[in-house]
This record gives structure tokens, C-alpha cells and sequence, in this order.
């Protein structure tokens, strides 16, 4: 793919057209990465481009199904991490995995310790190289004190001394600066870019273009699971990125449907919790999906589960059909007509090893008792008249709902939610990791949901399925609300800038 | 393919249950322990001498009553995946508490009911601890199993009080007229219907399962996964403050020491039942047969001239048998599946193959 490229001297690590599956769903298309020594390239993409999956396979988490891999020019292929940690190659990952109770050093020399005589671990020389690593890399760490508490800033550090202890000559940072302040940012940098000039080859995933744009020389962009574009950093600009990321044709199927919008149903204002999210204000009116888009971490998911009240929140108000919610009761906020189709349906959305009949009455089990006792002949009754409309495949009602595929799992939740006829529906990512078909059907029943006057708040990572579907669209980056658009203003490359744009660069 | 939403419309048409009823009923955990249970009585009953006696069942269900009472509430517990080992030691200190009451000249009932509000004390304190304080439920009763035990013992020393009224040991003694059945069933049949009810029949027993399997799930389905369990470790107090007055009537005695190590008794017994350890899965019924197999096996041993420790080795291989025969079952389903689940991928694989 790229041999006709002007680089002479031999890549640090090359893959090229690399695949990846995981059962029918394909994460990584055609994945091709070309790093030159002495070189901090950038990776972008939307959630979904298949960045991880790339960066896994270098890492030796997953095994490549087909494409190249090749290591200096040498065609390289790792079964597991300790074999790309061996061949030279780092990964560090946004949340940094060490031993909080084990000190600095401990950390860094992990499971090949210097031992001396007797198979005693030489602690003196430990230590000392630890130094000679912070010194180099101009850092001041404890080497002996513990990890806990330590910034994450100070943990991604350790990270990268880890990597300089393993003379690492690849160094992937996945998302480094996502927890990071500016001033911490600075000082990543400088360490990227002294070990930029000591000849090693670095990549960098962010979706903050002033970053990129600052640090890398090089940029990747990927799209759908596939390479798109290498290019320069001289020879770009922030808008063709955009456009690059995000400019696919929206081929499938929205069938948005005409609703007529009436009061303010779900009206949330000044929602804090420190951290978390800020200053959050919303409404969201009866027949209108709002969609709720952002970047994986930007607090979406986290405002949804505050208003639905399994996640608590310091001050702000939420408001349904008039009346305030009191926080922290999932309870109240159902009886008032709030319902969630959380984000991890394996995790938070169903009971997997009970039936789809439970599942589906599982939360109006209340409703369906008569004199406080329930009869599985009523909870049949109400989970096959809910599975049929939503036409759940499945053979039986007393089936465990963890047999069941991905997509009609999310049927099943969606039915769980339906027959507790709310008045809001918060779904999270209604059809993350469902098929095509099943996916169109999931957005025909959203509408329909609309139309019925139902208020949608709908959190999607998917740019074409908030801008197919969604009557307004706001935006949220770093936990506050950065944007709000209405249907016919709202372009991918809008969304997109407010997603990931810094303050001043905000419209 | 036109999902039709909001319409009476069915579109799509599912058996209930994938399984005959016969299957339903018959192969489980529960219908084979009760199936032993029948087994062990009648092969008890043709070829152990004095077993089909009166007695004999007298002495058996009056024996086995506080097991049978405290494996109620600990099947609710053990549902949701908690566990509650201080039982015994609450039998303790009702039973020191209900003495030191009477020695005092309280009446009777009195000293009963503060006997049963201690318990439920006792039960509130582990509750308190599991959920406000949210601790582990295995750290916890091992803690105020110590503690409970050491107050009923610090507050009685080692001597023992007896000379109960009359009235009321006669009462624990006495058999339902015309059987050979103590009236203690009786107490334990109501409590029984009662729990079973809760248990399989409202949408508090519901939760429960709910949240022996996913208490993320049952938080995000509006379930109040730490007031719930708040309430079933005051349950169990409260019954096991019960079990102790009627321990002490029994035996017209109370000590600190009674009922040492019951609650693993009742605990074998549970999981014996058919309740997962791991919470989630059992039934009532199972539970009350496993009280009774563990209690009849033991019964006809003791008659039979077999020595306790053996009772006790017999007795631990049969829970260990029943719980690893469990296991297998559940990995043999699970083995099952997921050759189900390969085969529709390969075809959803091939199918997506343009």
C-alpha cells in the first residue's frame, strides 16, 4: 500500500492491510500504519474507526486474521504480549494498570527484577537505574514511594519508564492526555519528544487536534475500520481531518418519521457533579429525540445515569413533566415515567442468566402484582406481548436472555423499558454492536416512539445514527454541554468541532 | 417486516416454556433432593429398626425445628448472594437472654418477645453493616459471630439457667394431637408459606433473584439492591432470635454455648436444597427437603449404631457430592450453549459473506 512511499530508510514498524473480526462483525477492515524512526505520528478517527483494535493487535492482545506486520522490515507476528513487550514495542493505555500498593520502582521493574546471588533481588541497582530513567526523562518521582495517589499523570510517567527500561523502540500512547491538565500535558510532551530524538518511534491517539497539531509530524486518519489517509502535519489543516474522519456517505437506513413536538417533558438544569459533569442544562420536549453526542469520556453516559438517579449529582435540578426528581432514586424516577436503556446491556441492562420473560417484566414487576403477588402466567402474558412487538427471536419466553444474539438482547431491553410505558426514554447507545438490520429496526422503533409522544434523549458514539435520527443535537465535551444544533445546522463537521475543539476555538 | 409498535398486533407468536411441564418439574436440583430424601426414608424405614416409630419422627422434627426455621430467611440471603453466619450465635444470645429474663421473674411472653427483639437487634446491626456501612457480608456475621456469641456467653458465664415454666416447655414438647408432629411445625409451616410466598410469588422475591445474579442489572431496574438486603439480615435475626426461645424450652436450658456451630448445619443444608452459593438460583421447597434428608440420614444413622463422626463424614461427602454434581450440571448446560452459540456464528459468519 504504501511502497511507493518516499520514506527510504526502513520503518520502525509497518502493518498493512490488516484485519480483524470478532465473530461477523469485522472491527478492523483494512488497517495499514507506517511508523519512521525518530517520528511521533498521529492516529485519529471517530470512536469506532478502529484505533484500538489497531493498537491491540500491536500490542499482541489480539491476533490479526490477515494483513503484514513487520518489525524493522523483519515480518513479525506476536501471540501475546509478553512477545511485542519482548520485541520492543510499548503500549500505554489511557487508565495506566499499576500495583497501587508496590512502590515506584517495584512498578517499573515488574516481573524482571535484577536478582543477585541466592535469587535476591538486587533493590540498590533497581533503584538506581529508576533514577538514572527519571533523570533522563527530566522528571522528579519518589522512585520508593507507592503508586496509590499518584496523579495520573505520574502514573503515565512510570508507564514510560517502564517502556525506556525495556529499551521499548515503539511507543503507543492511547488517549494519554484525556485525565491530564495543561500543565501535566507540557511535560508528556517534553518526554515524547526526547524520546522522539532519541530515535524512537512514538504514536499518538487523541482527539484533540490542537495536540496533534503541536507534538506529532505525522498524521494517520482511519475511518469504518479502514486506513484512509497518511499525511504530514505541515501539509493539513484541522478541517480536512474532519472531513476525512467523518465524511462517510450515510448509507444506512434512518427512518426518522415526522412527530409533532409538544410541552417540555424532561428539563434539566445546571446538573453538577465535580468531575463528572458541569453545569449540564437540557430539555428535552415530548415526540423529540435529542441526540447526545461527544466522545467516549466526555460524561453522556454519566449525566443519563444522574438523571435516571443510579448516579448521584451535587446540585442542579432535573424536571419531569413539571414535577422535580429527587436524586439518587431510580425508583421515583420510573414511577414518574423515566426510563434507561443503559449503556452495557451484558452488564446493566439485563439479568443474563434469567429469561427473556423476566428480564422483560423486571422492572414493572410491581405493576404486574395484584394484591402484592405476581403469577408467572401475568408475566408471560406481558413478555410476549412485548417481545412480539418488538419481535425478539427467540424460541421461548423461558429462554436464557444471555442465549440470545447481541441485537435481540437490546430488543429485549428496549422491551424491558416499553412496557413500563415511560414518558422519557433515555436510551445509551442504543446499537452499539448490533447488525446492520437490526440496527435500522432500532432506529424505525425510536421513531415510532417519538411519534407516539414519548421525549427521546438519545446518547449515540455514532455520528451518522445522532444526525439521522436526532431532532436536536447537542454536543459534549470534557463534561460540560459545548453545543447544541438544531437538525438542519447540525453537519458532521459542526458536531465533530464541538466534540473536540478547545475553548477558544469553540464557535 | 414491520415492527408494529403500539398496536395489539402480534406479530410473532413464542412457546412459553421450551421444555414439557414433566421436564420443568422433574429434572431439577430440587425434585432430585426430594426424590433422596424419599429414598433415604424408605429404605430408612424397611431396614433400620425403630425408624418408622412415633418416636422417632417426634424426636427428629423437634431436633432439626431451629434448622428448619433459620434455613428460611438464609435461603432469601444466600439468594442474593450474601451470606449470614452469626445465626447460631444469635440462638445463643436469645437463649441467655430469655433465661436471665425469666431468672429475673419476668412473665414468660415478656421475656420471649424481648428474647425475639434482641435477635432482630442483632439482625439490624449485620444489615447496617452490610449496607451502610458496605462491608462483605462473609466479613461481617464472621465478626458479629464472634461478638454474639461472646455477649451471650459474657452475660451467663459459664452456668446454665433452667427450670422454665412448665406451661411453656410442655408446650414445645407437645405434639399436634392424634401425630407424632411437635406443634413447632405448625410455626414452621405458616413461616414456610410465608417465605415461600415472598420468595416465589412477589416482586420482592423477584429482586431478590435479580440481584443474586446482577446487582448492577437490578440497580439500573430500579431495585433497592442495599435496603433489601438490609431487610433479609433482619429477617434472619428476628427468626433466629425465635429459634433460640424455642431451643431453650426444648432443652429447658439456656447457656451461652447453645446452638454452637448450627449455622453451618444450616447452611449445608441450603446449598444442599439447591441454592447457589453463588446466588441467583434455588427454591424453598428444595431447602426444606435438604433440612430434612440431612436430618433423616442423620436419624437413621444414629439408630442404625453408626458413631457421630462418621454421621459427620457421611453428612460433608453428601453436601460435597451434591454441590460438585451442581457444578458439573452447569458447566455440561454451559458446554451445551456455547456449542450452540459457535454454530449460529459460523452460519451468521457465512450469511454475512456477500
Amino acid at each position: 500500500m504504501q511502497s511507493d512511499s518516499t520514506h527510504t530508510a526502513t520503518p520502525a514498524l509497518e502493518l498493512s492491510r490488516v484485519v480483524k473480526s470478532f465473530g461477523a462483525v469485522v472491527a478492523l477492515r483494512s488497517g495499514s500504519l507506517r511508523l519512521e524512526k525518530g517520528s511521533i505520528h498521529a492516529l485519529v478517527g471517530e470512536n469506532g474507526a478502529g484505533k484500538s483494535t489497531l493498537v491491540k493487535i500491536i500490542a499482541g492482545l489480539y491476533r490479526r486474521d490477515a494483513g503484514a506486520l513487520h518489525l524493522e522490515g523483519e515480518p513479525v507476528d506476536f501471540h501475546s504480549t509478553a512477545q511485542s513487550k519482548a520485541a520492543g514495542i510499548a503500549v500505554i493505555y489511557q487508565e495506566p494498570t499499576l500495583f497501587p500498593d508496590l512502590s515506584v520502582t517495584e512498578n517499573i521493574f515488574m516481573g524482571r527484577q535484577p536478582v543477585g546471588r541466592f535469587g535476591r533481588i538486587e533493590r540498590k541497582a533497581m533503584r538506581d537505574e529508576a533514577m538514572a530513567i527519571f533523570a533522563r526523562l527530566g522528571v522528579r518521582i519518589d522512585p520508593d514511594r507507592p503508586t496509590d495517589g499518584l496523579s495520573i499523570a505520574d502514573q503515565q510517567i512510570i508507564e514510560i519508564a517502564k517502556a525506556i527500561s525495556l529499551d521499548a523502540r515503539v511507543l503507543v500512547m492511547d488517549e494519554p492526555t484525556a485525565a491530564l491538565s495543561g500543565i501535566e500535558v507540557e511535560r508528556l510532551f517534553a518526554v515524547a519528544r526526547s524520546l522522539r530524538d532519541e530515535g524512537r518511534a512514538l504514536v499518538f491517539i487523541s482527539h484533540r487536534f490542537d495536540e496533534v497539531f503541536d507534538l506529532c509530524d505525522t498524521v494517520t486518519v482511519m475511518r469504518d475500520g479502514a486506513y484512509i489517509d497518511t499525511l504530514p502535519i505541515a501539509e493539513t489543516t484541522v478541517d480536512e481531518l474532519v472531513r476525512m474522519m467523518v465524511g462517510r456517505d450515510v448509507t444506512e437506513l434512518f427512518p426518522k418519521l415526522s412527530a409533532e413536538i409538544g410541552d417540555d417533558v424532561l428539563v434539566v438544569e445546571g446538573l453538577t457533579q465535580p468531575g463528572v459533569f458541569h453545569d449540564v442544562s437540557f430539555t428535552v420536549r415530548a415526540g423529540e429525540i435529542v441526540g447526545l453526542s461527544g466522545l467516549v469520556g466526555a460524561g453522556r453516559s454519566e449525566v443519563a445515569r444522574a438523571v435516571f438517579g443510579v448516579d448521584p449529582y451535587q446540585s442542579g435540578t432535573v424536571r419531569v413533566a413539571g414535577r422535580p426528581l429527587p436524586p439518587g432514586s431510580p425508583r421515583v424516577a420510573m414511577a414518574r415515567g423515566v426510563g434507561l436503556v443503559p449503556e452495557d446491556r451484558r452488564k446493566q441492562g439485563l439479568v443474563l442468566d434469567q429469561s427473556v420473560a423476566r428480564n422483560v417484566t423486571l422492572a414493572v414487576r410491581e405493576r404486574l402484582a395484584r394484591y402484592g403477588l405476581i403469577w408467572g402466567a401475568r408475566e408471560n402474558e406481558a413478555a410476549r406481548t412485548w417481545a412480539s412487538r418488538l419481535e425478539v427471536k427467540t424460541a421461548a419466553l423461558d429462554a436464557e436472555t444471555g442465549t440470545l444474539s447481541g441485537g435481540n438482547q437490546q430488543k429485549v431491553v428496549l422491551a424491558k423499558w416499553l412496557s413500563s410505558d415511560p414518558k422519557v426514554l433515555i436510551v445509551d447507545e442504543p446499537t452499539r454492536g448490533i447488525d446492520v438490520g437490526t440496527k435500522a429496526e432500532v432506529h424505525r422503533l425510536l421513531s415510532q416512539l417519538a411519534q407516539r409522544g414519548i421525549a427521546v434523549l438519545m446518547i449515540s458514539s455514532e455520528l451518522p445514527e445522532v444526525l439521522g435520527m436526532a431532532d436536536r443535537v447537542l454536543v459534549m465535551r470534557e463534561g460540560r454541554l459545548t453545543g447544541e444544533f438544531d437538525r438542519a445546522d447540525a453537519t458532521p463537521e459542526a458536531v465533530m468541532y464541538a466534540a473536540t475543539a478547545h475553548e477558544e476555538t469553540v464557535r | 417486516m414491520t415492527t408494529a409498535i403500539g398496536t395489539e398486533q402480534v406479530v410473532r407468536s413464542y412457546t412459553t416454556y421450551a421444555q414439557p411441564l414433566w421436564r420443568r418439574v422433574l429434572v431439577t436440583r430440587e425434585a432430585s433432593i426430594v426424590g433422596l430424601l424419599l429414598a433415604v426414608v424408605a429404605v430408612s424405614m424397611a431396614i433400620v429398626p425403630n425408624f418408622d416409630s412415633p418416636l422417632t419422627v417426634t424426636f427428629l422434627l423437634r431436633e432439626i425445628a431451629p434448622i428448619l426455621l433459620i434455613a428460611l430467611p438464609m435461603t432469601l440471603v444466600i439468594v442474593t448472594e450474601e451470606i449470614d453466619l452469626s445465626v447460631a450465635s444469635v440462638v445463643g444470645l436469645s437463649s441467655v437472654v430469655t433465661g436471665l429474663c425469666v431468672q429475673a421473674g419476668w412473665p414468660f411472653p415478656a421475656a420471649m418477645a424481648l428474647a425475639i427483639v434482641v435477635g432482630t437487634l442483632a439482625g439490624t446491626i449485620n444489615g447496617a453493616l452490610v449496607t451502610f456501612v458496605g462491608l462483605p457480608s462473609l466479613a461481617v456475621t464472621i465478626g458479629t459471630l464472634a461478638l454474639f456469641r461472646g455477649v451471650a456467653v459474657g452475660l451467663l458465664g459459664t452456668t446454665a439457667i433452667s427450670g422454665f415454666p412448665d406451661a411453656w416447655t410442655g408446650l414445645a414438647r407437645t405434639n399436634i394431637p392424634g401425630t407424632p408432629v411437635p406443634v413447632i411445625m405448625i410455626v414452621f409451616a405458616l413461616l414456610a408459606i410465608g417465605f415461600a410466598v415472598l420468595l416465589h410469588f412477589t416482586p420482592f422475591g423477584r429482586s431478590l433473584y435479580a440481584i443474586g445474579l446482577n446487582k448492577e442489572a437490578a440497580a439500573f431496574s430500579g431495585i433497592n439492591v442495599g435496603m433489601t438486603k438490609f431487610w433479609l439480615f433482619v429477617m434472619s435475626g428476628t427468626v433466629a432470635g425465635f429459634a433460640g426461645v424455642y431451643f431453650t424450652l426444648l432443652y429447658n436450658n439456656a447457656r451461652g454455648d447453645n446452638a454452637t456451630g448450627m449455622e453451618l448445619q444450616v447452611i449445608a443444608a441450603v446449598l444442599l436444597g439447591g441454592v447457589s452459593i453463588f446466588g441467583g438460583r434455588g427454591a424453598l421447597h428444595g431447602v426444606i427437603a435438604g433440612v430434612l434428608l440431612i436430618g433423616t440420614l442423620a436419624s437413621a444413622l444414629r439408630l442404625a449404631g453408626v458413631t457421630s463422626d462418621i454421621i459427620n463424614v457421611i453428612t460433608g461427602l453428601l453436601l460435597i457430592v451434591s454441590v460438585v454434581s451442581a457444578s458439573l450440571l452447569t458447566w455440561a448446560h454451559r458446554k451445551r450453549i456455547a456449542a450452540v452459540g459457535k454454530r449460529k456464528g459460523r452460519l451468521a459468519a457465512r450469511a454475512a459473506v456477500p
